[in-house]
């Protein structure tokens, strides 16, 4: 009864969507305040049956209803509960639902706050976030239906949750990700109702912007997740591999940040908005895209779960009418968005400018490599993959200048900066960091000898302490020895500080964990040792080990530096029952400065082991700066300024007639 | 000219130059990192270049694959059903790398047509095949049949 329950939900909730898509959208024409005010009332109700739904689909995984096929594949009774619980995202249908659970989340949440916003602006806000939960529900339920039933046979035993899934990780990055993906369907639909409206003002930045910073938030965060995630489950210490599921995050991520740092020239100045809104509008799209070469299984990936030709034509049709629609809207609306005011040379709008040209040439580098292999194929050029080097020929040079603009940024004014103002305070913090960075690196090298001086290291700590040390400056202006001043500070001001030095830190992770990464693949057998810089590994031993739906060889390494004992890692091999998969579990010893980071390859006959050994400097400061960007983005998005209920700027500006 | 024009023409031009040695660059990139994919018949008949950085792959030929006892060296092969490649990898095998299964090698050809992989990428879980393999697969499959129907009507 459940599965169906669940079943029906979804079909009341997708009613309700095509209800909250039409009405308010035509009232908004028509002037009747009460079709608007329904959207609403639609956008909570389809949220609760969402939410039904979802829980009946978790409740048949805790109760092992394995006539349900999605449940049948993706769980079994051995598995523990919270697990049974993730699996309830783990393949395609399910995280399709979580997908539409988290739309209708946002969406509940507009509606919530839409009391700030003048009516027709609202109701259309939430008609296009309807447009898109139809669209998701009836990919739910015509292509991956997760309440699909086994019968007459009903299997006694389920499947198997993927082993590599069976984490933590997976509890947690997928919802944040989606989060973040969905979240951008948020200022998506407030661009589409500023054109139909061809309302675009101050006002609307200020209320776009919270939603925009929650949003960047989450995709922060899970992408942060899936990297470290990928890092110690995956067994082998890679973190990022420009695959292209990654790529597909990762793009909505840059042109998020670009749409971040053009709304604030256009809340403050009223400059790029048309460019704020056309980038509103890739941000989605390319969560859709991302979305589309995830789910239509067209890629030659880790992530492809599935691949079904009819899935995917149904994301590439929803795709085409949500972006052609969109730009065709843009085309036609967007030239009437001027900006309101000029600015000159060195001003904070071109130093956004700048960030934005960066970000989007990034964005567009990674979109061509990603999709090249696709084009490729289509065109029977043949089978190509894009390897990484491609990418880090173009983001490194684009991170390396993006950092250098982002340490002007506390210092830049609006509509026009004295250069030499820029350069004089400039001068300090770029000696501080050339001076660090081309000493640092010599003093790790215990005889100077240039061969092991590393120059990606140099470069990556001038730059960290570039960033680091103008923001320093620029805040130590700012208070000029007061405490009061800091108390007058802004949010904004905070957000931007924290995230700017978080890109720093994580920068930091990514240049030094690449310069000075140590790893050796080696074959040994008990008391064998391998040294890697100062650290020895003795591998004493295997020995069998259980887990609860897993049986596993256990290994255990000594890690020793001169003659102290650091720590002992236990590495896994395990093979899980159900589906008789074998998965490699790494031994992680982990600090802020360097991980050690032992994994255990395959039995090589007699008591050999095949054994990968690595230490990897600073790859904590990777997901740490992440973090605290995410924080940044957060606090930034909680400034005072957001919640004021109404102010007299948005009256004024309200053109559409009908005041709330 | 007039100088508010003679500016606007500079930036233009700017950016055409920019974009255009954009452009040139991502596809001379694109050109130098694009690891092509070929089925064991292609390499052997000689489609596969020596010395470049390739990819290919088949099943893994059952009782092939040989460790080295001192190393970390191991040969196997790989066939697409109609030839079969040889592939010496030095390094740790990924965890789904079994006999009979899909697998997946980078590297380049060395004078006896033998595979000299970097990387060896194994299927990620029970259901999922390579696509690339399986259409190979596909292929020698139904090349097969051909033949043996050509030689039931002989």
């Amino acid at each position: 009864m459940t599965a169906e329950l669940g079943h029906i939900a979804l079909i009341i909730a997708l009613c309700m969507a095509v209800f909250q898509t039409l009405v308010p959208m035509v009232g908004s024409f028509k002037g009747y305040q009460s079709w608007m005010r329904l959207g609403q009332t639609m956008a909570f109700g389809q949220f609760v049956f969402i939410a039904l739904s979802f829980a009946c689909l978790s409740m048949a995984f805790l109760n092992d209803d394995f006539s349900v096929a999605y449940v049948a594949n993706n769980s079994n009774t051995l598995l523990p509960d919270r697990f049974k619980m993730s699996a309830v995202w783990g393949a395609h249908e399910g995280s399709l639902l979580l997908w539409a659970l988290i739309l209708a989340g946002w969406t509940a949440a507009v509606a919530l706050f839409s009391r700030r916003m003048p009516l027709v602006f609202s109701a259309r806000v939430l008609s296009v976030l309807g447009f898109i939960a139809v669209g998701f529900a009836l990919f739910l339920l015509l292509t991956s239906n997760p309440f699909e039933r086994i019968l007459p046979v009903i299997p006694l035993e389920g499947g198997d949750l993927n082993p590599l899934l069976q984490d933590f990780g997976l509890i947690v990055h997928p919802p944040m990700l989606y989060m973040g993906y969905v979240g951008f369907s948020v200022p998506f639909a407030f661009a589409i109702a500023a054109l139909i409206g061809g309302q675009f003002d101050s006002a609307w930045a200020r209320w776009a912007r919270p939603w925009i910073n929650a949003a960047w938030m989450f995709l922060t965060v899970g992408i942060c997740l899936g990297s470290w995630w990928a890092y110690y489950e995956l067994g082998w210490g890679g973190w990022w591999f420009w695959d292209p599921v990654e790529n597909a995050s990762f793009m909505p991520w840059l042109i998020g940040t670009a749409l971040m740092h053009s709304i604030a020239a256009s809340e403050k100045r009223g400059v790029f908005r048309s460019w704020t809104l056309l980038l509103a509008i890739f941000t989605f799209s390319l969560s859709l895209l991302g979305t589309f070469l995830v789910r239509s299984g067209i890629l030659t990936s880790v992530h492809a779960f599935a691949s079904d030709p009819e899935r995917g034509v149904f994301i590439l049709a929803f795709l085409f009418v949500v972006v052609g629609g969109s730009l065709l809207l843009f085309a036609l609306r967007g030239p009437q968005m001027r900006s309101s005011s000029d600015y000159q040379g060195w001003s904070r709008e071109t130093m956004l400018m700048v960030n934005n040209v960066l970000l989007v040439s990034a964005t567009a580098m990674i979109l061509v490599g990603t999709l090249y292999p696709l084009l490729a194929d289509v065109l029977d050029l043949g089978k190509i993959s894009v390897g990484p080097p491609y990418f880090s020929f173009f983001f490194v040079p684009i991170t390396t200048v993006l950092m250098l603009f982002l340490g002007f940024a506390g210092f830049t004014r609006w509509q026009w900066t004295d250069a030499r103002l820029l350069l004089r305070k400039g001068v300090v913090p770029g000696l501080i960091s050339l001076v660090l960075g081309l000493l640092l690196p010599a003093l790790t090298v215990e005889q100077l000898s240039w061969s092991s001086y590393s120059l990606s290291a140099v470069l990556t700590l001038i730059l960290v302490f570039w960033v680091i040390t103008m923001s320093a400056e620029d805040l130590l202006l700012k208070v000029d020895g007061k405490m009061s001043n800091l108390k007058g500070l802004t949010g904004s001001y905070w957000g931007m500080l924290i995230a700017h030095a978080g890109l720093a830190i994580c920068v930091l992770g990514v240049g030094l964990s690449a310069s000075y990464d140590l790893q050796r693949d080696v074959r040994m057998v008990p008391g064998d040792h391998v040294d890697l810089g100062e650290y020895s590994f003795q591998f004493v031993g295997v020995k069998p080990a259980d887990g609860p739906n897993f049986s596993a060889y256990r290994g255990q390494v000594l890690v020793t530096v001169g003659d102290q004992l650091i720590t002992t890692l236990w590495p896994e091999k395990r093979n899980y029952k159900a589906a008789g998969q074998t998965m490699t579990e790494a031994a992680i010893d982990g600090k802020l400065t360097r991980d050690l980071y032992v994994s255990l390859g395959e039995p090589l006959g007699g008591n050999a082991w095949a054994i990968r050994v690595q230490v990897k400097p600073f790859v904590r400061c990777i997901w740490l700066g992440a973090l605290m960007a995410g924080l940044g983005g957060l606090i930034a998005g909680n400034d005072k300024r957001y919640r004021r209920r109404k102010s007299r700027l948005t009256t004024a500006s309200n053109v559409g007639g009908i005041r709330v | 000219m007039h100088p508010l024009r003679k500016q606007r023409l500079q930036i233009v031009v700017m950016i055409i130059a920019a974009s255009a040695v954009a452009t040139g660059l991502i596809i001379y990139m694109l050109g130098q990192n694009a690891n092509y994919f070929y089925t064991p018949s292609q390499v052997l008949s000689g489609e596969a270049p020596e010395g470049t950085f390739i990819r290919a792959g088949g099943m893994v030929v059952e009782g092939s694959v040989r460790r080295d006892p001192n190393s970390l060296a191991v040969n196997f092969e790989v066939t697409d059903g109609s030839a079969i490649l040889g592939i010496r990898y030095t390094g740790i095998l990924p965890d789904l790398f079994a006999e009979n299964e899909a697998a997946i090698a980078a590297g380049k050809l060395d004078q006896n047509r033998v595979l000299q992989a970097s990387e060896v990428l194994a299927k990620h879980d029970e259901k999922y095949t390579p696509p690339e393999v399986a259409e190979s697969m596909n292929a020698a499959y139904k090349a097969k049949q051909k033949q043996k129907r050509k030689a039931d009507k002989l």
